[in-house]
């Protein structure tokens, strides 16, 4: 009887003891951006404050980080799902002889890691006169999350059965109306997925815009939060936290509200990637 | 999916070849049509995706420089690139670091970390697995640079683990120093951890509970339960999340570089920071992309496994 005892409790306690190890690390930021004495440390704050949080929220160069960050990835975002859908819906519904090799192709390229790349890809940025451009950046990060927008678009599509949209073309609708009035709306849970999975990964992005943009009026927040680390980050404790805080809010926020479309669990049916 | 189909029922000569050029010409516009559709993808990828690779291929034998005499005149010169790099000290210690980040950080620690966590919150209270599981995910969630902040904070001199340390009586730790490695491999398992546990998570779910139920009828423990059923079961995910992870460390590069900047000395630099010092610390883009060339092999062999063992239907 003991034993059995035994046997249920120890994986709560090794739990417990995995969770505050886990969440320690996390409490700084926490705790620290309430804090006006914030010390390296963690420690309990003698009083409450937002006043870390209204300085960040007022300085100009990194609201405009900010700005610049929303647009890469959602430009990206936007780019990625329009040519995601278009490119998912041929793969989907017809039988092309270069389907195969192509899927292949995507799927052997969402796998290859970006840091691999992008020395030449600056060195391609300078070629073509796009290094420190935004719109560049944008392209490029559009390539990146394309191959896996396209994987889950045509996963997402195949689940849209062919029938309601040949009742559209018997009402006279064209393969785009089709596509546009009756595929993308029932669509929408996996749209949103893409999209989301996209933002995600370049708001959170360091490497990429630090490598192709070289003005700082021009970095997004995941590069202004490093400079910021560099310039003040041994002393503003409390104003790093929050603007760390700040930063990782989108990530989270998005998080959560992917949930609500990923009911179905997290199985590695396709290719998924984090 | 397949549109076009379910004719040839028809038995009248004329009729059916009729049919057929209808067919056809609907089949021409359907090729038509996707070319068009995927058009805009095709051009994005080939000059963003498919291009720098190709270069990678291409300057990595070139003594292309980002100033001095070398900015001018890009030449070929054949593998000169690699012969200073195997002769290079510095990229033979990248090489050991990226393996050893690869093997501590991805293929042990989030891998085992995640299973155990896994394992262990099967069955559990439904409050007590959401708390410990979003505690988890909360690490996951965080990008990669915040990671690295709330570990140096948790680690630097004096910082939380050191306070820890002081209040226990024992002398404080310089981490990151003396450290560094363990430290960088630490938050790495901590950011990538939850990725796993939930691959498991789902992994374990799909072991259908009769085939458990049959073997401990027969008599099996709950250890060979999970060494003789589970983890044979499992073998597919594991494999697969394995690659992922393994994909993905190797181009960790955000997290090393906020941390310890591949230091102190070299004893955290992984081939992608031992690249970009090379072509941005010392514009040495030749070089640099030679070392990319590398990290680019290694995934280009990864991601051929990862695909032959998927087995996908497309």
């Amino acid at each position: 009887m003991n034993r059995f005892k035994l046997e249920k409790i120890v994986p709560y306690v090794i739990l417990t003891v995995i969770g505050i190890l886990f969440i320690f690390p996390l409490l700084w930021v926490l705790v620290a951006s309430v804090d006006p004495n914030a010390q390296q440390a963690l420690k309990t704050p003698d009083s409450l404050t937002t006043s870390n949080f209204t300085s960040i929220l007022k300085d100009g160069a990194i609201l405009r980080s900010f700005a610049i960050g929303l647009f890469l990835s959602l430009g990206q975002a936007v780019l990625v799902v329009l040519f995601a859908g278009l490119a998912a819906y041929p793969l989907s519904r017809y039988a092309l002889k270069f389907k195969k090799p192509f899927m292949y192709t995507i799927l052997f390229m969402t796998s290859l890691p970006i840091t691999a790349v992008m020395v030449p890809v600056y060195q391609l940025f300078v070629y073509i006169d796009l290094q420190d451009s935004l719109i560049g950046t944008v392209l490029f990060l559009t390539a990146s999350g394309l191959p896996y927008a396209i994987w889950m678009m045509k996963n997402f599509m195949d689940a849209v059965p062919l029938e309601l949209e040949e009742s559209a073309w018997i009402d006279g609708a064209s393969v785009w109306e089709g596509l546009r009035r009756v595929v993308a709306p029932l669509m929408i849970p996996g749209i949103c997925t893409v999209a989301i999975f996209t933002f995600s990964g370049s708001w959170g992005n360091f490497f990429v815009p630090y490598i192709l943009i070289q003005t700082p009026e021009k970095f997004p927040a995941s590069v202004t939060i490093f400079q910021f680390f560099g310039n003040y980050g041994m002393v503003e404790y409390g104003k790093l936290a929050a603007f760390s805080l700040i930063y990782t809010m989108p990530a989270v926020v998005l998080y959560i509200f992917s949930q609500r479309f990923m009911s179905q669990g997290f199985s590695l049916g396709g290719a998924s990637k984090g | 999916m397949y549109t076009g189909m379910g004719c040839g029922m028809n038995t009248d000569p004329v009729l059916s070849h009729e049919i057929q050029i209808k067919e056809k010409r609907k089949k021409d516009y359907t090729l038509f049509r996707s070319i068009l559709f995927l058009l805009p993808t095709w051009i994005i990828l080939l000059i963003f995706f498919v291009g720098p690779i190709l270069l990678t291929f291409y300057f990595a034998f070139t003594n292309l420089s980002l100033t001095g005499t070398e900015a001018k005149s890009l030449e070929f010169t054949g593998f000169q690139n690699f012969v200073t790099m195997f002769q290079d000290p510095n990229f033979r210690i990248s090489m050991v670091n990226t393996i050893v980040f690869l093997v501590f950080s991805a293929v042990i620690g989030q891998q085992v970390l995640g299973f155990i966590l896994a394992l262990l919150m099967k069955e559990k209270n439904t409050s007590f697995r959401r708390i410990i599981g979003i505690i988890v995910i909360a690490g996951w969630v965080t990008p990669e640079i915040v990671v690295a902040f709330c570990w140096v904070a948790f680690l630097s001199d004096n910082g939380t683990l050191n306070m820890i340390l002081g209040n226990m009586g024992m002398k404080p730790v310089t981490w990151l120093y003396t450290f560094p490695m363990i430290s960088v491999i630490i938050a790495n398992i901590w950011h990538g951890t939850a990725f796993s546990m939930l691959v498991y998570q789902a992994a374990l779910d799909d072991v259908p509970k009769s085939v458990e139920e049959a073997a401990v009828i027969d008599g099996a423990s709950r250890f060979q339960l999970l060494l003789r059923i589970v983890l044979p079961m499992m073998k597919g995910s594991i494999v697969t999340n394995m690659i992922l992870v393994t994909l993905q460390t190797l181009g960790v590069f955000t997290l090393i570089f906020a941390m310890t900047g591949g230091g102190p000395g070299a004893s955290t630099q992984t081939l992608p920071i031992f690249m970009y010092n090379q072509a941005f610390v010392n514009y040495q883009l030749g070089y640099g992309t030679a070392i990319s060339l590398i990290l680019l092999l290694i995934g280009i062999v990864s991601s051929t496994i990862y695909i032959r063992y998927m087995k996908v239907e497309i």
